[in-house]
């Protein structure tokens, strides 16, 4: 992991976003001064309560919404458009509802001009990999929210992008699905060698799959810890070391949790 | 089936054996809580009856007063101050007289014979299906018109600020005006005969389906717009694979409407500016104060507006199968 460090794939150079409510005055800080730097290959998890500001900052590295002030570059240039090379799993999966299971997954290869026999190879293979076949011809609306995030996990693998986001990708699944469908994307990851930046509020998830994860605060979102997970693969849930990792980030996290809670106590007292 | 009539604990009476067996001829899915749901074949006779109740009522009313006999009545007719309040047929035909005058107004006016053609041609030379046939081409040609002119302006209304800027003062100008008051306009410029009618029906559908489409371009959910520019969606195919689709269900509802309008626009083009079609017919009907043919006419002008409204609904819910909404019969 440590032989290609030389150019980071995604570089987060003092990054602040704000948004602003229409008529100018409510203002909240989602991001403030986020310096990050992800490595080619590097399995990245981002972590934090919720609304601390982690879809937002994913939206700014897929290229959706310009932050307020500082820099992205992804594989090697300035982020200012989302595109194919950061294949992105929405959390609210954004699947197509007009379009069947197999179209959605098809999709992006059409768009890539691939022949069609590729493009049916390949989706059909990712499809029987996700369990999905017997639902091919049917329209998301006909799925559970766990097949139409499995649905979306398909239509992201399916573009073969070098970097791949991904918002709470598991977070509708049972706790069987979800942890083969974790080790799939290991295999993935480890076979063709992509970069993930992955969001979750999963503590132990981030901590079976991740090689450094980021621990957000709350309000604003700023960078809390980076803690690297030196484990070796595949790991151990029940581990000592495993548990002893996720007590530490639970406090990290339940600290920011309590922050927002008093926060927001404080909020509705004074109203 | 088998869980109906097999399971003791199902607490269904012994008649629904007929039925049930009926019904798995009929090869309906296996119904699994049967008892305490009432089954939807086992009220259909009850449901059909409610819905033709005030129907008939009314028919029946209509003919009790409108009916010459009637006033023959023992009981009524010592009561000619009574009688004399009651229409006459030539204001009010009876529901019997207007069948029968529909049955006339649809028949073959010649006997049948070979060497004029086929025996289904024959069958519908009838007047009605001559104007029928008019009033229905009118509408379709005039629709297409004007939905084909609406839609592509509404998608670049939708699509582009600049564009919506251009064209929405003038439209905003022009919208209010019902397309009726454009008759003596249409009149003046095309004379009489299929022209006006189809200017002013391309008018009447214009309008509902451009200003659906504006606003079903313009109400694309952007999270759809994120995901196909994610996966590379650009210019044309992210318009015409995912703005356009997205859009459906706004451009069917204008369509829908504007059809509704067409069909009004036709009757009353047909009432001023030619001599044929269905709104023809019940005008030249009431100049013979035949008011029986009159309601013929007005009967056969709502089947056939049932005709059209259906036939949006299926194209509706076939275009519309992958939308939420969509009724949930279609599903499979
Ligand atoms: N478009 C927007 N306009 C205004 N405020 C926004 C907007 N998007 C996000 N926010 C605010 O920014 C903060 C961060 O939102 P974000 O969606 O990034 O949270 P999150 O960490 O992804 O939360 P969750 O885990 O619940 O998904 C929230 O407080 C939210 O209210
Ligand atoms: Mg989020």
């Amino acid at each position: 992991m440590t032989t290609k460090r030389a150019t980071p794939r995604i570089e987060v150079v003092g990054v602040q976003k704000v948004f602003r409510s229409r008529d100018g005055r409510e203002v909240v800080q989602a991001l403030r001064d986020i310096n990050l730097e992800i490595f080619d290959g590097e399995f990245i998890c981002i972590l934090g309560p919720s609304g601390c500001g982690k879809s937002t900052l994913l939206n700014a590295i897929a290229g959706f919404s310009r932050p307020t002030a500082g820099r992205l570059v992804a594989n090697g240039r300035v982020v200012t458009a989302p595109g194919p090379d950061r294949a992105m799993v929405f959390q609210e999966y954004a699947l197509f509802p007009w379009m069947t299971v197999w179209d959605n997954v098809a999709f992006g290869l059409q768009l890539a001009c691939k022949p069609k026999a590729e493009i049916r190879a390949k989706v059909d293979a990712l499809l029987a990999k996700l369990a999905l076949t017997d639902f091919r011809d049917r329209f998301p609306k006909d799925l559970s929210g766990g097949m139409k995030q499995r649905v979306a996990i398909a239509r992201c693998l399916a573009l073969d992008s070098p970097t791949l986001l991904m918002d709470e990708p598991f977070g509708a699944l049972d706790a069987l699905t979800r942890r083969s469908l974790q080790d799939e994307l290991l295999r993935i990851w480890q076979d063709f060698r992509r970069t993930i930046v992955f969001v979750t509020h999963g503590i132990d998830e981030s901590i079976y799959i991740a090689d450094r994860i980021i621990v957000m605060t709350y309000r604003p979102g700023t960078i809390k810890q980076i803690v690297p997970i030196t484990l070796p693969r595949p790991r151990d849930p029940s581990s000592p070391e495993f548990n002893a990792i996720e007590r530490e980030l639970t406090r990290l996290v339940m600290e920011e949790q309590l922050r927002h809670q008093k926060d927001e106590a404080r909020a509705t007292a004074g109203h | 089936m088998n869980s109906v009539t097999a399971n003791p604990s199902a607490q269904t009476p012994a008649t629904t054996d007929a039925t049930a067996v009926a019904a798995s001829n009929a090869q309906q899915p296996p119904a699994v809580a049967t008892a305490r749901v009432s089954l939807p074949w086992q009220n259909a006779p009850a449901k059909l009856a409610q819905s033709l109740a005030v129907p008939l009522l009314m028919l029946l009313l209509w003919q009790f007063i409108s009916d010459p006999r009637v006033k023959e009545w023992p009981l009524l007719k010592h009561h000619p101050a009574l009688i004399a309040r009651l229409p006459s047929a030539q204001i009010l035909p009876p529901p019997t007289q207007v069948l029968r005058k529909w049955i006339e107004y649809s028949e073959p006016t010649q006997p049948y014979s070979a060497e004029q053609g086929s025996y289904v041609r024959w069958l519908f030379s009838g007047e009605l299906w001559d104007d029928a046939f008019a009033s229905l081409q009118r509408v379709v040609v005039g629709f297409i018109i004007g939905a084909g002119l609406a839609l592509p302006l509404g998608l670049f209304m939708g699509a582009s600020d600049t564009v919506y800027r251009f064209f929405n003062p003038l439209l905003q100008v022009l919208r209010p005006i019902p397309p009726i008051a454009y008759i003596p306009l249409s009149i003046l410029w095309f004379g009489l005969g299929n022209k006006p009618a189809w200017f002013l029906i391309s008018l009447g559908a214009f309008f509902p389906v451009l200003v659906n489409t504006i606003s079903g371009v313009r109400n694309v959910d952007g999270i759809f717009l994120r995901a196909a520019r994610n996966l590379g969606a650009r210019g044309f195919t992210l318009f015409w694979r995912v703005i356009l689709p997205a859009a459906t269900p706004y451009i069917l509802t204008g369509a829908r409407v504007g059809i509704g309008v067409a069909f009004i626009c036709v009757i009353v083009a047909e009432m001023v500016a030619t001599n044929n079609g269905l709104g023809w017919r019940i005008t030249e009907a009431r100049e013979f104060f035949w008011s029986d043919k009159i309601i013929a006419g007005m009967i056969s002008i709502g089947l056939l507006g049932l005709g059209l409204d259906t036939l949006m609904d299926r194209l509706n819910s076939y275009l519309l199968r992958w939308h939420r909404g969509a009724d949930a019969g279609a599903n499979n």
